[in-house]
């Protein structure tokens, strides 16, 4: 089958898109695919909120793969500021190009400003660089670590998709790019960000989603593994643990007992590969210790 | 169905969840109607998530929202979608109260320093109704600067790092000469302070001056205070207290915490406290009695957690201002080894102290205005 490139406007249906980011082996529920379509359709940023490892980042990464675009990721933490994100200047040339002038004698400083700030001294950071891409997908990755300063940037960019530079004027995207921005819920970010996304919350898979997912994600994988492999971590997300295992530590999970050659669950290989499953120490004291697994064969 | 119909129909929808306590506001309210258009309005399946994903805010807000739906649409399918609820236990009449004598009559306060000076020192539980509104009027007064610690962003400096922006703007001023180099060094903010105020049974002649506390805390540094209650049930309250007017805050407060005079699962909140992440970094203030019905080892293995995430936890105990206390409860003797400040929590006095604890050891007094 010929590919062609798909744009926003060519889907139908959140169906449609679902099957979409089947072929690229991500299986979205009904909630995730409509609002992976409405955002999409309606150009509006997706704000996915969950616990870590349910899929919130792989969902970004599936989109691009779907739309044909480049993914630009900011990835958030404490301290990031507008010259990180937005755009920067590049000084060393800016001050070598002084320098050259100097030597040449020139000393109109109004000429000199004009060159100084042109869009070839500009480094794009990845919102501005999303804003000049066309098609893309945004993926702002963990906007709870951010600082609340930077969701006052973003809003920003978010409403407009605009970026305003002072010494060279306001920078628009053609195109809005599609956004995806993720939570931990670490912490409550700010209304008014919210209200220009479109929210959802992104719960761990049921079993069956689970099977599907494992048997889509790892081909050598055995039906037994996946339905033994989505039983237990359904069971250890009840458990109580510090870190509830999510779909990512499955797959991982998964892959070491395949790497190791299981066909089925044992006790002793769980017991070998728990490292892959919980990343706690308290975790696998509480699972070890009440026999979660069975004994330990011999 | 008319597209007329459809609107009344979905704005009236949007209603309810208002009045459930879901933020459906106009202009989400009209995310939802523009989403609605992009999917099929017939399947009952495409208006509950056309609803869920413009007019929700929060994972608070889904139990409410398809409590709603249900009752709203009838028999409608909604979505099993639900985040992981804390389980609520209620362990009501475990408990006794502690002193009987909270409302007891004594005379109208004379206005004047040493009435002042003796309120400060006296015990909240046992004062009298005069006494105990005079005290938290002073309390709505304080003042808890806090400690600064570094940020990553910058602020033009004296000494510090070059600053290539600032520098090339003063070369450019000066025809292209870069004749002086400037600087930038990191900015402070104040450290987070996350507050945890145990309302059960044991703690009832207390809680209601410590959410004053947690009041004139959350009022000092609005953008650097969390605020939640302890009980069976961890609830999050800043919101609530930022409210300017001390009894307006409190009236929000009592309508939001859901486990007044219950029992004390200190462990399994706390585990909630660090999945929420709120305590990485911030100084902690647990003010309670210890007084766990829970598992106590729970508590210990979560507080030895806590330790580690947060910057200083700090425990305050109303009793440990009484003459001869002892932390005999199991709660407390598995918190302690934890704790890095145990201080009192029964007067004016000892609220005061945390407040110097929670500006930290280099904290300058604060200046008597400004010369011109």
């Amino acid at each position: 089958m010929l590919r062609r490139t798909i744009t926003a406007s060519d889907l139908e249906s959140p169906g449609q898109l679902a099957e979409l980011l089947d072929r690229e082996a991500y299986l979205a529920g009904e909630g995730l695919a409509t609002a992976a379509f409405l955002a999409l359709r309606m150009g509006r940023p997706l704000f996915l909120e969950g616990e870590a490892g349910v899929g919130k980042t792989e969902l970004a990464r599936t989109l691009a793969a779907v739309l044909d675009a480049p993914l630009i990721r900011l990835q958030c933490y404490e301290g990031l500021d507008g010259p990180q994100v937005l755009y920067d200047w590049d000084f060393a040339r800016q001050l070598l190009h002084l320098k050259a002038a100097e030597a040449g004698g020139v000393t109109d400083a109004a000429r000199l400003e004009g060159e100084v700030y042109d869009r070839r001294f500009l480094i794009a950071r990845p919102l501005l660089r999303a804003l000049e891409t066309r098609p893309c997908v945004l993926l702002i990755d963990e906007i709870d670590r951010a600082d609340v300063e930077f969701e006052a940037i973003l809003l920003e960019v978010l409403s407009d998709f605009a970026i305003s530079i002072p010494e060279l004027g306001t920078i628009r995207a053609q195109e809005p790019p599609v956004v995806v921005l993720t939570s931990n819920r670490t912490r409550e970010v700010h209304d008014a960000l919210k209200r220009r996304c479109l929210y959802h919350w992104l719960e761990h898979p049921s079993f069956e989603q689970e099977v599907a997912i494992l048997l889509r994600r790892l081909p050598g994988c055995s039906e037994t593994l996946a339905e033994q492999v989505a039983k237990a971590a359904g069971r250890l997300r009840e458990a109580g643990l510090v870190k509830p295992p999510g779909i990512a530590e499955s797959l991982d999970w998964t892959e070491a007992l395949l790497t190791l050659g299981a066909r089925e669950l044992d006790p002793g290989l769980a017991a070998a590969t728990l490292g892959a499953l919980l990343k706690h120490r308290e975790d696998h004291e509480t699972v070890l210790a009440n026999g979660f697994f069975g004994e330990p064969r011999g | 169905m008319t597209a007329g119909e459809l609107v009344t129909v979905m704005t009236g929808f949007a209603r309810t969840l208002r009045a459930a306590g879901v933020p459906a506001d106009h202009e989400r309210t009209q995310n939802m109607m523009r989403a609605l258009s992009h999917l099929d309005a017939a399947r009952p399946g495409d208006v509950y998530w056309a609803g869920r994903l413009t007019l929700c805010a929060s994972a608070d807000d889904l139990p409410r929202y398809d409590r709603v739906f249900h009752a709203y649409f009838g028999g409608l399918r909604a979505g099993r979608a639900r985040p992981a609820a804390v389980v609520v236990t209620r362990h009501t009449a475990l408990l006794s109260r502690e002193t009987g004598a909270v409302e007891e009559e004594r005379p109208a306060l004379s206005a004047g320093a040493s009435a002042t000076e003796v309120l400060r020192h006296r015990d909240v539980a046992r004062m009298s109704a005069a006494e105990l509104a005079e005290a938290h009027r002073l309390l709505a007064l304080l003042r808890a600067p806090r400690e600064r610690r570094e940020s990553r962003l910058f602020r033009p400096s004296r000494r510090g790092r070059l600053d290539a922006r600032r520098t090339i703007r003063e070369a450019l001023r000066r025809g292209g000469e870069t004749a002086r180099l400037r600087y930038r060094a990191h900015r402070t903010r104040p450290r987070r302070v996350v507050l945890l105020v145990d309302v059960s049974g044991s703690m009832t002649p207390y809680a209601d001056t410590l959410l004053r506390l947690a009041h004139a805390l959350v009022r000092s540094e609005p953008r650097a205070t969390e605020a939640f209650s302890a009980g069976t049930r961890l609830t999050r309250l800043t919101a609530e207290l930022r409210h300017r007017d001390p009894g307006t805050a409190m009236d929000a407060v009592s309508r939001a915490v859901p486990d007044w005079s219950g029992g004390t699962r200190l462990g399994e909140e706390l585990r909630r406290l660090l999945t929420l992440g709120d305590a990485r970094g911030a100084t902690v203030v647990i003010a309670s009695d210890g007084w766990e019905r829970g598992d106590v080892s729970l508590l210990a293995a979560e507080m030895a957690r806590l330790s580690r995430t947060a910057h200083r936890v700090i425990w305050v105990n109303p009793h440990k201002g009484q003459p001869g206390y002892q932390p005999l409860t199991a709660g407390m003797r598995a918190a302690l080894p934890y704790v890095d400040d145990f201080v009192a929590g029964h007067s004016l006095a000892a609220f005061e102290e945390l407040a110097g604890l929670l500006a930290g050891p280099y904290a300058r007094r604060p200046r008597e205005g400004r010369p011109g």
